[in-house]
């Protein structure tokens, strides 16, 4: 895009803007930032290798995958799902059920059946996800929060399979892995479960770049606006939104199973938590719903802080009352999250820096950017510029 | 015929804790029809007013029944005050942000009251002094009926056709009828709208004040059972059919009945999974509940 | 030929009969107008051709096909495009990205292939250029003018290469360059084989831009023929001035 600066002497400032607005050059820029980033994510538990820093991390990580697989969903179709702990928890007993039926053995061996706990989720998340989709906005809410409810009930009551209240119990991983590595031991436990939440994140974010790229995630933001209308020019909605909804389970399934394993033992109400219904959903909103990095910055935000003050606050009610008090002041304040926020700034920053008349997004060229990952360009921006 | 009569004593106890419910769920319903949001924080609510009642009682002696004339306005005020600061700003997306804004809510009172200087997480349950003992049931005709089921029901009741009245019968539920029904339109001919959302908000909280005492005589409760009283308001009002308070009590009273036939007929551990399943199913045959009207395709 | 019939269709919503065995018929190739005062069910038959209502009798063929209660995204992908009284546009999506919703594709491979592919890009291109809001490829469509909208949507429904259009009020709300604006690209479509049925309350525009005109009166066709023979139908005078 070519600017008619109006007699403003360009500074040195002003200069760099220019090159970032070069295409290539900001693509460059950004695929070493996610270089660089990435390098940090793996060498991170090396660098900070005490216990509760990576006890941290694994859950923000596997915080993140989830809330990732739950933006693939309601993200992008904008039908906010709030009974994704049950995939959360399906992936978890299933897991600890496969582990227990199939002897399966602490160590490395557990987390192959991760994957297939996933796909146990998403197989439930066929039905319940064919029943909510044939309803609208709120009732769509309603529903997936009654899903959860029988779910949790189910596992409370179904004492054959899920031993009641009682829980089950997964196998030990082994705290010597680190044997064969000359490390000491203490350090080494966390290690495993950070690079598979890790693995499960870059999938469900590899995942979720696709989708936002193909034609199939543009239909889904279609959905998202006015599905009436998709509908109407030959988007398939129906089975789209499904889907979307069990890639979404999926992820969360995996996630609850790394967790389950992580943790020990499961039972229903730790397995089932609305909570967790509530938390994944805040990180989405907090980040930028529909938004690729959103999810993440918002589990990096929220699960230290968690963690942390279930720390330092010993009385769990003040706990309840931040996260509520959190959750308000993020949605009156920030209604579209972080990251687009963020974007909107950065422009009106740039366009009264320049003090151009510039036609708005200058900032993508017609064929949708697919290396805007950080800040979620392609398809479906949300902002306007109003100009 | 043992079994028939054990079987009719559960339909009149459902048909007396379904008013209960009816009480709870018509606020949440009123609330969706007028301003097209769900409270989900309408359970806390109803806890909060059940604590109310409970800390007039025991730290003041004023008796359950009477407390409402103080639990009920100044439930409405709080109402008030949620709908102005919170609700009120939302702009876009409304329904669903609203969801989270009351889920939100809901966790900030089960938190104030969870705190170990508040009330802690023990169960409490209200009893009205002169009920408290544990023969205090009418028996006739071999059915038993606790007193105190029998009251509570006598003031949903009361509630409820006041509400009634209220809605059917007088300016302002004119008003509230007419932006159900379009908003735009009533904003044209002169409906205040903002005020009467604002309103039927304060009124549904101070219903949920009311539902709190009685939901209180009949169950323990302590701050966190929101979860499982909301989820159940909210499959009754689906139900029902958002927005119809016919549908509301109908529900609720079906709900109820089906439920504690369940836990007599089959076993207890699955009336509760049955209250759900129902919704599932019902939901499948007719997306709208009961009452409702049925989301058309937009044009 | 007959492309388009609506044959005895029957609709009413809950007492208020709103089509009363109505029948029309739309010629392949022409631009045929539906008038009438409101309430005559315009928009009712519209929604039930393209799926959007259900009809409780009668029957509807498009190109010899029954497409009777058919589901919007069938009809559409039949052939038969529609555009709505109160444009209905993405507003969260950018111009461009409204077209590629449109654009066709067959195959689950080319559904997650990236959404515009070099051709589609240059289709979307060329339809927002004969429509005039190629500057606008890249703004949020909720910050277009009504004007720009109402084109946007002209625009996408053509990307998928509909043999019929079906346009609801397209005259409605702008200003008179912009109507004719739109009347000349409806006809430089029609001279390239696309058929219309446009419902207008403008009468100047359909009289101007038609070839046959029917009209509707509380639910059932009163009159069809061409533009002069409308104008001079005193059923037609009477429905509009008259009850």
């Amino acid at each position: 895009m070519r600017k008619v600066s109006k007699g403003i002497a360009p500074s040195a400032l002003d200069r760099i803007v220019a090159y970032l607005e070069n295409r290539r050059a900001k693509s460059m820029v950004k695929i070493g930032g996610l270089l660089v980033l990435l390098i940090v994510a793996l060498g991170l538990p090396q660098v900070f290798s005490d216990p509760l820093t990576t006890d941290v991390a694994v859950l923000a990580l596997l915080y993140a995958a989830a809330a990732t697989g739950w933006n693939i969903f309601s993200g992008f179709t904008g039908y906010i799902a709030l009974g994704h702990a049950v995939y959360f928890g399906v992936g978890s007993y299933a897991i600890a059920l496969l582990a227990q039926d199939w002897n399966v053995p602490g160590g490395y061996e557990p987390f192959l059946l991760v994957p297939l706990a996933g796909l146990i989720a998403a197989a439930f998340a066929v039905p319940f996800g064919w029943i909510a989709l044939r309803t609208r906005r709120h009732t769509f809410v309603v529903i997936t929060i009654a899903t959860f409810f029988i779910m949790q009930l189910m596992a409370y009551n179904l004492r054959n399979i899920t031993n009641g209240s009682a829980g089950l119990s997964l196998p030990l991983p082994s705290y010597d892995w680190g044997k064969n590595f000359n490390l000491p031991l203490y350090s080494f436990f966390n290690l495993p479960f950070y690079y598979v939440a890790l693995a499960i994140l870059l999938l469900a974010l590899g995942t979720a770049w696709w989708i936002r790229n193909s034609k199939y995630g543009l239909s889904l933001l279609a959905i998202r606006d006015d599905e009436d209308r998709a509908l109407g020019l030959g988007v398939k909605t129906g089975p789209f939104k499904l889907i979307a909804f069990v890639l979404s389970a999926f992820f969360v399934g995996m996630v609850g199973a790394v967790h389950a394993y992580f943790q020990g033992s499961i039972f229903p109400p730790f397995a089932f938590d609305a909570l967790f219904d509530v938390s994944i959903a805040l990180m989405g909103f907090m980040g930028g719903l529909g938004t690729l990095s959103g999810p993440i910055l918002g589990a990096i935000i929220l699960v230290p802080a968690q963690q942390y003050s279930t720390l330092w606050l010993s009385d769990s009610g003040f706990y309840l009352i931040a996260y509520g008090a959190l959750f308000l002041a993020v949605i009156l304040l920030l209604p579209e999250g972080i990251v687009p926020t963020l974007r909107k700034l950065w422009l009106k920053w740039r366009a009264s820096r320049s003090n151009i008349q510039e036609i708005p997004t200058a900032v993508t060229p017609t064929n949708g950017n697919q290396e805007d990952i950080l800040v979620a360009e392609g398809p479906g921006r949300r902002d306007g510029v109003n100009l | 015929m043992a079994e028939v009569r054990l079987i009719l004593n559960e339909v009149i106890t459902g048909i007396l804790t379904g008013g209960i419910y009816a009480l709870m769920a018509s606020g949440l319903t009123l609330i969706f029809g007028v301003m097209d949001i769900i409270n989900i924080g309408q359970g806390a609510l109803v806890i909060l007013g059940g604590y109310l009642s409970y800390i007039l009682q025991e730290n003041f002696h004023i008796d359950l029944f009477l407390g409402l004339l103080l639990t009920m306005p100044l439930m409405f005020l709080l109402g008030l005050f949620i709908e102005w600061a919170f609700i009120r700003p939302l702009k876009r997306d409304r329904t669903m942000l609203s969801i989270l804004v009351t889920f939100a809510i809901a966790l900030i009172i089960e938190g104030t009251l969870g705190l170990k200087n508040t009330f802690g997480t023990d169960n409490i349950k209200l009893h009205a002094w002169y009920v408290d003992s544990s023969n205090a049931s009418f028996q006739i005709g071999g059915f038993v009926l606790p007193y105190i089921n029998i009251f509570v029901f006598v003031l949903s009741s009361a509630l409820l056709t006041g509400l009634y009245f209220l809605v059917y019968r007088t300016k302002f539920g004119y008003s509230l009828r007419a932006s159900m029904q379009n908003r735009t339109a009533a904003e044209l001919i002169g409906v205040d709208v903002e005020r009467v959302s604002a309103i039927t908000f304060g009124i549904g909280v101070a219903l949920a004040a009311a539902g709190g005492m009685a939901f209180g005589t009949t169950t323990a409760f302590n701050p966190g059972s929101h979860y499982d009283l909301i989820s159940r308001l909210l499959v009754i009002i689906i139900l029902g059919g958002m927005g119809s308070l016919r549908g509301a009590l109908v529900a609720s009273v079906v709900m109820l009945v089906i439920e504690d036939v369940t836990s007599v007929v089959w076993t207890p551990v699955w009336a509760t999974t049955v209250f759900f399943a129902l919704l599932v199913i019902i939901l499948l045959v007719r997306p709208q509940g009961l009452f409702g009207r049925l989301e058309g395709r937009k044009q | 030929m007959n492309l388009l019939e609506a044959r005895n269709i029957s609709k009413s919503f809950g007492g208020i009969r709103a089509l009363d065995a109505c029948s029309i018929t739309v010629k392949q190739g022409t631009i045929t107008g539906l008038i009438g005062p409101n309430g005559s069910g315009k928009t009712t038959l519209f929604n039930i051709i393209t799926g959007y209502e259900r009809l409780d009798q009668g029957d509807i063929r498009f190109d010899g096909q029954s497409i009777t209660n058919a589901t919007p995204d069938k009809v559409f992908r039949l052939g038969i495009g529609r555009t709505f009284q109160l444009t209905r546009i993405f507003p969260r999506l950018t111009v461009l990205e409204n077209m590629h919703v449109a654009a066709q594709r067959k195959g689950t491979r080319a559904l997650l292939s990236r959404w515009s592919s070099s051709h589609e890009q240059r289709r979307a291109l060329d339809l927002l250029d004969f429509v005039g809001i190629t500057h606008l490829k890249d703004v949020p469509a909720a910050n277009l003018s009504y004007g720009q909208k109402k084109l946007l949507e002209f625009a996408y429904i053509l990307i998928a290469e509909p043999q019929v259009i079906l346009l609801d009020e397209p005259a409605g709300g702008i200003n008179p360059t912009m109507i004719n604006h739109l009347s000349e690209r409806i006809r430089m479509l029609n001279e390239r084989g696309v058929t219309f049925l446009v419902v207008e309350h403008n009468l100047e525009f359909v009289m101007g831009l038609c070839d046959t005109v029917m009209v509707l009166h509380r639910g059932a066709k009163i009159a069809e023929g061409t533009p002069e023979e409308v104008r001079k139908n005193p059923a037609v005078l009477e429905a509009y001035l008259g009850d």
